[in-house]
């Protein structure tokens, strides 16, 4: 028999599998697995989602109600008397204003994230796409120090940036430069079409003008992802803020909030409205950049 | 518009690979040029090289007068379509055709007129502020064409730029580059491992193998006058039936080449004409016979048919092709010994071998049915007993 004969066999085979596929699609999943998959989901979501509710509410209930269990979910005795109460206790050089310290980590974490997304993404581009002596073994470089802890070098950074602290800039400038999102972006232009870069270069487009027009803007999805990620991880900093900053002026909010916390007289709502205001920013980016998040539009232009 | 020169063009890797071990070959001005060739046989990296995208290593390379061998790609004033189309995913079909202009600095003006005259050309006016992910394969094809043409390049480097499309859509793109190319008469190298876009298109076919060129010829004559089983292989669809043969003299003149146990006699005008194969002597030989040197014939002379016992008979309405199994070995190629079917097989006496034969819907042919193919003794092609030479 020939071949084209095997595969005519085969080609029918496949069709009618293929049918079979298309009919076990069109009925979709039975309603016990969608009973299950929701009896799953449901409950991990509450889990989940409780604290942030527990907070958002009990944020707007006096301190001696916070802590009375599923109480707190009651809409009673609802004011906004502990976030007035963080503004006023907080109103002094001494202590450092809300405002202050909502300004700083603002400031400190959109300067990270603008000068992260522009210094990582421009290093990956020319670790993945142009050639030059040494690239592997600064890229094996990079990929080692994505396992590095920041606790490993916080002590030698420490020493190294002695004479800025207390300043904006020791808060941001360690951090710019990160192996992960350069690994991150790294992955996503090695896996944009090279024809792209190269019709570029053939259209007469020089190395930065391939970056900037036909890379960049496709990179979206990269983009977002690591501007969600730095700015987590700079607006939720600690440590670093610990050892560096014990003026109250130049004091970013998780630092703030220790100091608070470790502060008498205790008051949970209080703690709860400061979360409340810690959080909402963190919020607000998120949702600027998720909707790039999982997008990819490179696909779309090539292939047939 | 330009001649694209190569002088001994040679491409090796870090690796020490030699992937082109050196070219020469010179495509004319407004030539369409095709390189064809199977999978890995370097054709793409002799269009990579002629882009300025590969390096090349040694020899060098001319586009018009000038050596552009350390040229970058956007100065070698050529203009290429890839197999992807490597469209911008980010522009609009106006933005993407019209970049290269915008990287040339022309003025707003005229970067319009020209964008907008190149798509009017190739009837993508509707379409100029689309993207390219709501456009259609064939769209998109257009679209890269459009990219190419609007620069007014000195030449046109194509890679493969028909193989994501539909059968039917190839066949009518096809047309339309061919007709695209002559009206603006821009020298044109192409690349394809598609034999049938080889021959329809090209003015001149080159054929690669192994990084090196097997021949360079128009379509006819590498159809016709093969220069070894390569291209006497990779040329023409289905393939040529190819194998090994003796041949052997009449002791009363004349000559005839084995078929198995068969005989095929050589007509004495071919003798004639082929002083190659008239002075050479007795002894192992390669023969090919295209599938439609076969016709049915129940009465014919026994030196000029084959009988042979049917395996599978395709019906394709105008034609039938039949697929027949005879103890013969296939002459091939070292790139091919390894493409056979599984009811072929080598034995120390020569094995058993597919052959397939094109022959008219009536009368009608049957599997596993013994009859009898006329062969055009006048069609056969002689190769020595390596198949390097056509004799």
């Amino acid at each position: 028999m020939s071949n084209a004969t095997i595969n005519g066999r085969r080609a029918l085979t496949l069709s009618t599998r293929a049918r079979d596929r298309v009919q076990v699609g069109r009925l979709g999943p039975s309603r016990l697995r969608i009973a299950l998959s929701y009896a799953v989901l449901v409950p991990v979501t509450i889990l989940f989602v409780s604290p942030i509710i527990y907070m958002f509410i009990a944020s707007f209930k006096p301190n001696n109600e916070v802590l009375s269990g599923f109480g707190v979910f009651s809409p009673q005795d609802l004011s906004l008397n502990n976030y007035l109460s963080i503004f006023s206790r907080f109103s002094g050089p001494d202590t450092g204003t809300f405002t202050g310290f909502l300004t700083t980590s603002l400031l400190v974490s959109s300067v990270t994230v603008v000068g992260g997304l522009a210094v990582n993404s421009i290093a990956a581009y020319a670790l993945a796409r142009l050639r030059w002596p040494g690239r592997n073994l600064l890229l094996l470089g990079v990929i080692a120090l994505v396992i590095v802890p920041f606790e490993a070098i916080a002590v030698p950074l420490f020493y190294m940036l002695d004479g800025l602290r207390n300043t904006y800039l020791v808060q941001f400038l360690p951090f710019i430069a990160s192996p992960f999102s350069i690994y991150l972006f790294y992955s996503f232009f090695a896996g944009l079409p090279k024809s792209l870069e190269e019709a570029a270069r053939v259209d007469g487009a020089g190395a930065w003008r391939t970056f900037f027009s036909i890379m960049l803007p496709n990179a979206k999805p990269a983009f977002a992802t690591v501007a969600i990620l730095q700015f987590m991880s700079s607006w939720s900093s600690f440590l670093w803020p610990v050892m560096v900053i014990d003026d109250p002026t130049v004091r970013p909010l998780p630092l703030a909030i220790s100091v608070y916390v470790g502060t008498p007289p205790y008051g949970w709502g209080n703690i709860m409205a400061f979360g409340v205001m810690m959080v909402l920013p963190m919020l607000v980016v998120f949702l600027i950049f998720q909707r790039w998040f999982i997008r990819s539009v490179v696909a779309s232009g090539v292939k047939g | 518009m330009a001649t694209i020169k190569y002088d001994s063009v040679e491409k090796t890797y870090p690796d020490g690979t030699k992937a082109i071990p050196g070219i020469s070959l010179e495509v004319r001005d407004r030539e369409f040029m095709v390189f064809v060739g199977p999978s890995g046989c370097g054709k793409t990296t002799v269009l990579r090289m002629t882009a300025g995208l590969e390096d090349i290593t040694g020899g060098r390379l001319y586009i018009g007068d000038r050596v552009v061998n350390s040229l970058p790609p956007q100065k070698r004033d050529i203009a290429m379509v890839f197999q992807d189309y490597a469209l911008y995913p980010h522009m609009t079909v106006r933005d993407n055709i019209g970049f290269a202009l915008r990287m040339m600095g022309r003025p707003k003006s005229e970067i319009r007129q020209r964008v907008e005259a190149a798509a009017a050309r190739l009837s993508l006016t509707a379409l100029l502020d689309r993207k390219p992910r709501n456009l259609s394969g064939g769209q998109r094809q257009r679209v890269a064409m459009g990219r190419a043409i609007v620069r007014e390049p000195q030449a046109f480097l194509m890679d493969e730029p028909l193989s994501n499309l539909d059968a039917k859509l190839r066949v009518q793109m096809r047309a339309e580059i061919s007709s695209l190319q002559r009206q603006l008469g821009v020298t044109t190298v192409y690349v394809t491992h598609d034999q049938v876009e080889a021959m329809t298109m090209g003015d001149r076919v080159a054929v690669m193998k192994s990084g090196l060129l097997q021949q360079v010829a128009p379509p006819e004559e590498l159809y016709e006058r093969p220069v070894n089983i390569f291209v006497a292989g990779f040329i023409g669809s289905p393939k040529m039936n190819l194998f090994e043969s003796v041949l052997r003299r009449r002791p009363g003149g004349g000559a005839y080449v084995t078929f198995g146990q068969q005989e095929l006699a050589i007509p004495d005008d071919v003798l004639r004409e082929r002083p190659a194969l008239r002075e050479r002597n007795e002894g192992p030989i390669k023969v090919g016979i295209r599938p439609d040197g076969f016709f049915l014939s129940p009465n014919g002379p026994s030196d000029q048919s084959l009988q042979v016992t049917t395996e599978v008979v395709e019906s394709l309405g105008n034609e039938r092709m039949v697929h027949f199994i005879a103890p013969v070995r296939k002459a091939s190629d070292a790139d091919a010994r390894d493409q056979r079917t599984e009811l072929e097989e080598i034995t120390p006496d020569g094995g058993t071998s597919m052959f397939i034969a094109r022959v008219p819907p009536y009368p009608k042919v049957r599997e596993r049915e013994t009859v009898r193919l006329g062969v055009n003794t006048k069609g056969l092609y002689f190769f020595d007993e390596e198949g390097n030479s056509l004799l």
